[in-house]
């Protein structure tokens, strides 16, 4: 069935110009030849990156100061992930747009108890080792307050401490919690904490690290390297990777918004680009039907180089009258046709 | 084949918007003759050799890469597609843009388009984000806060492997090439924009003079 177009539709048409040969199927074999031939060529001359991830065990070794403070932050719950909020914990609002708060309103999905699956729960499994099983009953017959208080006196003698280390802190009231941040440290050492903390999908099998990222995390070790290797925030990190490689160009734009104000400051950073994002994603999808922005390769010509051969050819009117829709001025020969 | 069954008219819409010499035509416009043109296949050559090299480094598992000099080139080979893939596309966007290829009810193509776009932006993240390295740890820590602070976190947890693992290796892989298929049969059933301000019923500048509409 032919149907009539609307006046502003004539550029849907069936092409009636002048025509040349084209082989699609060759242009695709050449294509596939030519993009193999650089696909094969970039990966022999530049290879990829893989620096190996970093263990708890590793983290305790290299770190163990470190390792302690962020251990005695999780019992304290001064650290990131105590203070998350949703989707962890209850212990903070989370990010907001405006009044939009989307992060508390979608409310705790993934629990986190930082003190519990960080420190205590692990050091449940520790045998042979009286002065931590002795900490842990001292630890948990104490009240809330009284264990808050242990903890965040170690976490502020640990931050007074040179280079914070726990063997030089000033003597004070932290109860049992150097005891069992120093147990956890040899279970971190020993590598038994690496698996303790990953959550088991059967009891056996393992593939969600939440939990020992979100640990990893709340530390500045990892944040540290990061910072080596120029993928901090602030480095445009999001869109980098390790080592001199390319890595997520496209997201160039999603990390220019974190290095400029209000967003490299603003503790709504993350939902105030992401809603930014959110947006201009929308934008590019719907511009066909943006006025304005469809007007762009009209006001900015390149399409006269990019057709400049057939335009010698058949020139065409300026940008300020060639494209404006003929149904705008009025169809000059009258309604469109049917045929 | 009966008519009437929704089968038969199913078939004869597609003839009919589909013919052979839509689907894979001999000649085109005389304008189609810019490298410009180029780009859309480049992307899709790309595309075929990430699928390639994603599916060797499938067929032998997510740590095969990290021990093996064989798997670590797969790996750099799955990479550099990827690297392609991008380039080409973003100069294939940029092109189409600026030639305003949403012309003449071709927007469904533009539309079609920029989702694939940013489904591969989904998709090449995920990929960042199951390489098992410290690059993936940090850029999983760094991302779930923007995943988290609009709600998307809590189901889409970046943090959790296996579920990165397989909406990169399988969910999202599909989703790209579905609408990548989708995208080229737009092309081939609305054909590619004239040039801006150039009547295709005459092939010459419109005026007023020539201003008549012409029929598909």
């Amino acid at each position: 069935m032919r149907t009539a177009l609307r006046p502003h539709d004539w550029e849907a048409g069936s092409w009636r110009g002048a025509t040349r040969p084209y082989d699609l199927i060759k242009e695709l074999v050449v294509a596939l030849i030519v993009v193999g031939l650089l696909t094969v060529a970039l990966a022999a001359v530049f290879s990829s990156p893989d620096e190996a991830g970093v263990t708890l065990q590793r983290w305790a070794r290299s770190a163990p100061n470190d390792f302690v403070a962020t251990a005695a932050s999780e019992l304290d719950g001064s650290s990131g992930t105590a203070a998350y909020g949703p989707p962890y914990n209850h212990n903070g609002n989370g990010q907001s747009i405006g009044p939009l708060h989307i992060q508390r309103w979608i409310g705790v999905h993934i629990p986190v108890d930082p003190a519990g699956d960080y420190v205590i729960s692990p050091l449940r499994t520790v045998r042979g080792d009286p002065g931590v099983a002795a900490a842990l009953s001292t630890y948990t017959a104490a009240s809330t307050s009284q264990r808050q208080a242990w903890a965040s006196n170690f976490t502020t003698a640990l931050s007074a401490a040179p280079d914070g280390d726990p063997a030089h802190v000033a003597a004070g009231d932290y109860g049992p919690v150097p005891t069992l941040t120093t147990g956890l440290l040899g279970l971190a050492q020993s590598g038994a904490l690496d698996s303790q903390l990953v959550t088991p999908g059967s009891g056996f099998y393992q593939n969600d690290y939440t939990k020992p990222l979100l640990f990893l995390a709340d530390g500045t070790y990892l944040s540290d390297l990061a910072q080596q290797h120029h993928l901090s925030g602030n480095q445009w990190g999001m869109m980098n990777e390790t080592g001199n490689f390319p890595g997520q160009a496209w997201l160039w734009l999603y990390t220019f918004w974190y290095q400029v104000a209000p967003f490299n400051h603003s503790g709504n950073a993350d939902a105030l680009v992401w809603a930014i994002m959110l947006i201009l994603s929308l934008g590019l999808v719907l511009v066909p039907f943006i006025p304005g922005v469809r007007s762009i390769p009209r006001l900015i010509p390149l399409h006269r180089l990019i057709w400049r051969s057939y335009y010698r050819g058949h020139p065409a009117p300026s940008a300020s009258e060639a494209d404006v829709p003929a149904v705008d001025r009025g169809s000059p020969s009258g309604p469109p046709t049917t045929s | 084949m009966s008519r009437s069954s929704w089968t038969g008219r199913l078939r004869d819409a597609a003839a009919r918007e589909l013919p052979p010499e839509k689907l894979l035509p001999d000649r085109q416009p005389a304008y189609v003759a810019s490298w410009i043109y180029v780009f859309g296949v480049l992307t899709l050559a790309a595309l075929a050799f990430i699928i390639v090299s994603g599916t060797l480094l499938a067929l032998k598992g997510p740590g095969w890469w990290h021990g093996s000099a064989v798997g670590h080139f797969v790996n750099s080979l799955h990479l550099w597609s990827v690297e392609l893939f991008f380039t080409f596309m973003v100069v294939h966007l940029w092109g189409k843009f600026f030639m305003a290829s949403w012309r003449g009810r071709r927007a469904l193509t533009w539309v079609t388009g920029a989702v694939t776009f940013l489904a591969s932006v989904g998709t090449a993240f995920t990929g960042y984000i199951v390489q098992e390295n410290f690059a993936s740890q940090w850029i999983a820590t760094q991302a779930k806060d923007g995943m988290n602070s609009v709600g998307i976190g809590a189901f889409w947890n970046v943090l959790n492997f296996g579920q990165m693992l397989l909406w990169h290796v399988t969910l999202l892989p599909a989703a790209v090439i579905a609408l990548t298929g989708l995208h080229v049969l737009m092309v081939r059933v609305r054909g590619v924009a004239p040039p801006i301000g150039i009547d295709p019923a005459t092939g010459e500048a419109r005026t007023a003079m020539t201003g008549s509409a012409p029929t598909r």
